[in-house]
């Protein structure tokens, strides 16, 4: 095969799935729309697919930072918490009542940037030096939220905050889905990305091949903690209370766990782990204080097997940008020495 | 002959220890030098100090007028530096084709936020990018690994890799830390070629960190002795052969002449 036919060639089987992908998610979208509008769906099973959905946003933004970058953030709570407090203080104190649900998206981004801020001031810091730092700092701030929050009249103090109407809705969750998907996946597949993957690598080596390590790892914390805010949101305004324990350290391994189940540096990783892990915490539900049990030694045994997690590292191709899946497909016999 | 990197009076302390003293080394452009002596002599930390990695605790570094000391490795990967590793360093997790790619990164004109939303320059550089990793993997015969895992490869293209992960980055000046480590006679002769071949086809300086006599001799024009942190001769392989100091550090006694 001559270089521009074998070209055609891996082209047309890279195309596969490629075109399919947004018509798929568009589809879905309309039956989400469906399922909202016409109740289609037990209200409890509902409930639950948008926990795994939520679920989904913050496994995925944690995976930036923990998976794809090969760091150790363990705080991830604490952005989510952020994120929770503002989008609802915001719908509930500032916005009038009956503005609340047009301003819902708004609030939402608020508190992903509210949270993406805080990211910052704990990225630039943390990042200075290197390895256990940034899980030591992560951990301190997760319990500085807990305790600013318990802290603050305005927000409720220990007896949490409450008030939000029931805005998130299945359409409003499964758009907030793809697009941290989407935002992810395209951040990864370029050059900002292929940093992100280096640090994760070598950082030394990453950074004598010219990648700018610094700020490569501060904007994925960022955008990390932008995600967590937007979880965050979603969440308040779905279980419509929220107090400083829903966000504690039990609530960050829980993310851990959807990161490290699911499979590190990868987006398939992230949806499978945290559908599977929220839907074996429902299933068990009846075991009550057991589950507790259950749960970390599913870790062990799993950190033992498969440590990178079921799909560890790979990636479903449909999520794989054309000329990257082109590169995957390049001849892997032709042109080889002896 | 035009200096391309010049260093001044370098010297660098590990905690009270000296690993490098007042170290000058002029390179001119184009040129193939060495640098040799025992272990421990220094050698590889004055490629971290070229680097970066490690910033000297007293002179100064140039390289074509810039100088060097105080500024972060990237940027000086970015002004045309790049360097192997004694133990190979590579992304061992990603594709072959991805560890070159990455030597890309300062190159890459378009941010992140155009990447989120493929504008800009994105999709025109990001091709650009492919097909400049594909020709020097071409041009290295690692073309037929490319989706292959870089831990996957045997032990002498992952240091061909190596190189041409560093090529990819356009340097100037390339410092192989001892390429030939780890190689049989045969491949040490490949390598000898190759070198050879890459510095004449990239406009390559080149300065290299060798054991293996053999190599040192045929292939550099220049060759520097370091001994506990201190450079002992210069010269010419010839000339460094018959060195008496060099003799005493390779040998204990200078043989009676």
């Amino acid at each position: 095969m001559g270089r521009n036919q074998e070209r055609e060639h891996r082209t047309k089987q890279g195309l596969a799935g490629h075109r399919l992908l947004p018509v798929l998610l568009a589809g879905l979208f309309i039956v989400s729309l469906a399922i909202d509008r016409f109740e289609l769906l037990d209200p409890y099973v509902q409930l639950i697919v948008m926990y795994i959905g939520i679920n989904i946003i913050l496994t995925v933004s944690l995976n930036l930072v923990n998976g794809y970058m090969g760091e150790f953030s363990v705080g991830h709570a604490g952005f989510m918490a952020v994120g929770a407090y503002t989008a609802s203080f915001l719908t509930v104190k500032v916005l009038p009542v009956h503005l609340a649900a047009w301003f819902f998206p708004l609030a939402v981004i608020a508190g992903g940037l509210a949270a993406a801020a805080i990211g910052l001031l704990v990225a630039v810091p943390s990042f200075k030096t290197r390895g256990d730092y940034l899980a030591i700092v992560t951990l301190a701030f997760g319990m500085i939220v807990k305790s600013a929050v318990e802290n603050i009249d305005a927000l409720g103090g220990p007896r949490g905050f409450l008030g939000m109407e029931k805005l998130t809705s299945l359409p409003w969750v499964f758009f907030w889905v793809v697009f941290s998907l989407w935002v992810i996946r395209n951040l990864i597949y370029s050059n900002f990305g292929r940093g992100v993957l280096s640090i994760r690598e070598d950082e030394a080596a990453s950074a004598l091949m010219s990648v700018n390590t610094k700020q490569v790892k501060v904007l994925a914390f960022a955008v990390s903690s932008f995600f967590a805010g937007i979880a965050g949101g979603l969440f308040a305004h779905l279980l419509q209370f929220i107090n400083p324990r829903t966000f504690d350290i039990i609530k960050s391994t829980d993310i851990l766990i959807m990161v490290y189940l699911g499979g590190i540096g990868s987006l398939a990783g992230s949806i499978l782990g945290a559908t599977v892990y929220t839907v074996i915490l429902e299933v068990l539900r009846p075991l009550g204080v057991w589950r507790m049990v259950f749960m970390p030694l599913l870790l062990v045994i799993l950190m033992l097997y498969r440590p990178k997690g079921i799909t560890g590292l790979r990636e479903f191709p449909w999520f794989i940008p054309f000329r990257d899946r082109l590169a995957g497909t390049l001849s892997r016999e032709e042109g080889r020495e002896p | 002959m035009m200096p391309i990197l010049q260093l001044v009076d370098i010297t660098h302390n590990f905690d009270g220890i000296t690993a490098v003293a007042d170290f000058n080394l002029l390179l001119g452009q184009n040129e193939l030098a060495g640098i040799i002596g025992p272990n421990g002599a220094g050698k590889t930390t004055v490629f971290n100090l070229i680097t970066g990695v490690y910033r000297a605790t007293a002179g100064s570094i140039s390289f074509a007028g810039t100088e060097l000391v105080g500024q972060a490795p990237d940027r000086i990967a970015a002004l045309g530096i790049a360097r192997t590793f004694q133990n190979i360093r590579l992304f061992k997790e990603l594709t072959v084709l991805d560890n070159v790619r990455i030597a890309h990164y300062s190159k890459v004109q378009y941010n992140p936020l155009e990447a989120l939303f493929r504008l800009g320059g994105f999709h025109a550089e990001e091709e650009a990018v492919l097909e400049h990793s594909l020709e020097l993997l071409a041009l290295l015969k690692l073309d037929g690994y490319a989706a292959e895992t870089a831990k996957n490869l045997p032990y002498g293209l992952q240091r061909r890799l190596e190189i041409a992960r560093a090529l990819a980055t356009r340097p100037q000046l390339l410092l192989l830390d001892e390429p030939a480590a780890g190689m049989n006679p045969q491949e040490v002769a490949r390598l000898l070629e190759f070198i050879l071949w890459m510095h004449k086809e990239f406009n390559l300086t080149i300065l290299l960190i060798e054991h293996q006599m053999h190599l040192v001799m045929n292939v550099c024009e220049r060759l520097l002795v370091l001994d506990f942190g201190e450079m002992i001769a210069e010269g010419t392989p010839q000339e460094i052969q018959k060195n008496r100091r060099v003799l005493e550090v390779y040998l204990g006694e200078a043989p009676a002449s």
